[in-house]
């Protein structure tokens, strides 16, 4: 005789009884919406979405499973709707996510750029602070949010290009970060403020891009060891001579190929200063460190930025405990069977860095600031690789985590070196706000700088 | 010395490549190849490297 088990649903969570399901909360605290799915339901629950349910993941079996599954299974290409209104409707876009991954590895993420990286990016920290005065203040995601447009754009897109680049582009971009309300999921073009700023902002993007192209045009090709991917894109012509890719078209490969490293490399940049200011003796291990790399007045260099474990795991113990993606999404391809439960082809599953990087069992004292759970024996990293997951895990893993960690690392070799910071406002203001999908500071989220006296510590001038 | 990859892992960064370039090599479809899953051990140094550097913690080294 057999048994046939019946496989059911995951279990739901409490509240989201109205037609949008959990939407309301998903919009105003989607932390306390995750962790509760798991305090309810274990591994496997479920909540609701507008008309769609999600299957919550969590824990290192579920995790892997999630994280090893192939496109075919769960496929993240139409997981996140609030992401198409931002990127645009380019034909460009019709290229999955593989072949996407494919061309940044060719341009730029390749290790064989890093080491050309390393300099750049400090180069364009030395640009920002070189307007500081000896002491004053600076708001983190003001600072951060630019400092990060230059560099990516210097490394994804070139010197070039970044060079034509104001401020303005980086407010710009950041009404499209803000324009990624969790409404998105039921109705992506709402008529709600944050969306008509990100619809204006797109435009204008457009406009400043549509005039550089023109500049471009008018004034030739350049020398072509200046050449930038934007040079690359406009000599490529249809069989009439005309652009192959319209401004539009452009707009929308940069948005997209900086998006993934823009907020998330400046909230986490943030969020490392608030730490280490809140915590005098991780911050004391970290510059110790970076005085001791640097006091020859050696060059920010990829073999110098290998060889700061302090640092290092301060970033990875900021990501932990601030993942900048709280939920990362897929989409079931068929019925899929995991455990004694059936998730519905065509329901969303998702993970929660925000809660794995939490659980108890993984992380020995889980909500503490420690980063020397990262270093050798302990490395709680290597240790939980489908939970400590702030890039994610398996085949879709950030692949801009290397460059993440060295861009960070080269920040900081900078800051740290030259300058001294506090707070300038009390710890418990820094908070972040969860209001959208990309989740980033509220401001004001401000901490005063100033210059550190070299002579007294006899080496650099 | 004996070195595996997941093949679910790699990327195809190349961090291996530049570190241990007898001993991996990225292919046509951006994975690695391992040339020599037993490699001689005074390249321990340099495959050790490779694991270590490896970003996506796809490499181990069984002895």
């Amino acid at each position: 005789m057999t048994t046939t088990v019946e496989k059911r649903q995951p279990p739901r969570v409490s509240g989201g009884e109205g037609e949008n399901g959990h939407l309301e909360e998903l919009r105003v605290d989607p932390i306390a919406l995750l962790e509760r799915v798991r305090s309810e339901c274990g591994d496997v629950g479920r909540f609701g979405l507008g008309a769609n349910e999600v299957v919550l993941l969590s824990g290192a079996e579920a995790n892997e499973f999630f994280f090893r599954a192939p496109d075919e299974l769960l496929d993240q290409a139409e997981a996140y709707p609030f992401m198409k209104p931002v990127f645009g409707e380019g034909v460009i876009f019709d290229a999955s996510p593989e072949r996407r991954r494919e061309m940044l590895h060719n341009q730029a993420l390749r290790d064989k750029f890093m080491r050309g990286h390393a300099a750049t990016i400090a180069g364009e920290v030395e640009q920002m602070v070189a307007g500081w005065g000896d002491e004053g203040e600076i708001d983190l995601l003001d600072w951060f949010a630019e400092l990060t447009i230059y560099t990516s754009s210097s490394c994804l897109i070139g010197k070039r290009f970044r060079d034509q680049l104001t401020r303005r582009f980086a407010e710009l971009y950041h009404d499209l970060e803000r324009g990624t309300d969790a409404l998105a999921f039921v109705d992506p073009y709402a008529p709600i403020e944050s969306f008509r700023r990100r619809d204006a902002a797109r435009v204008e993007l457009v406009g400043l891009i549509q005039g550089i192209m023109d500049g471009r045009l008018a004034a030739g090709p350049p020398a072509d060891d200046e050449r930038d991917l934007l040079d690359v894109l406009m000599s490529i012509r249809d069989d009439d001579g005309a652009l192959r890719f319209s401004a539009d078209q452009v707009t929308g490969v940069f948005i997209s190929m900086m998006f993934a490293g823009h907020h998330t490399t400046s909230t986490t940049a943030s969020w490392m200063i608030i730490e280490l200011l809140t915590r005098p003796e991780d911050l004391g291990r970290v510059t110790t460190e970076l005085d001791a790399l640097y006091a020859n007045g050696e060059e920010v260099s990829y073999q110098a930025l290998r060889e700061m474990p302090w640092l290092e795991a301060s970033l990875k113990e900021t990501l932990r405990l601030h993942p900048p993606l709280i939920l990362l999404l897929r989409v079931a391809m068929e019925d899929i069977e995991f455990r004694e439960f059936t998730i519905h082809a065509g329901e969303m599953v998702g993970a929660s860095p925000w809660v794995s990087n939490r659980i108890p069992e993984d992380f020995a004292d889980a909500g503490r600031f420690d980063p020397s759970r990262y270093l050798a024996p302990r490395e709680e990293d290597r240790l939980n690789p489908w939970t400590w997951i702030p890039f994610g895990a398996g085949r879709h893993r950030c692949v801009g985590s290397a460059f993440a960690l060295m861009q960070l690392k080269a920040i900081f070799s900078v800051l740290f070196q030259d300058w001294e910071f506090e707070l300038a406002q009390p710890a418990d203001s820094y908070v972040a706000d969860l209001s959208k999908m990309v989740i980033q500071l509220q401001q004001p989220c401000t901490v005063r700088y100033r210059r550190r006296d070299r002579a007294a510590l006899g080496h650099r001038p | 010395m004996h070195v595996t990859v997941d093949p679910d892992l790699c990327q195809g960064h190349g961090v291996c490549e530049s570190e241990a370039p007898a001993v991996f090599e990225l292919s046509g479809n951006h994975k690695v190849t391992i040339l020599d899953e037993q490699p001689p051990d005074e390249l321990r140094g340099q495959v050790a490297a490779a694991v270590r550097f490896c970003p996506t913690s796809a490499l181990s080294i069984t002895d």
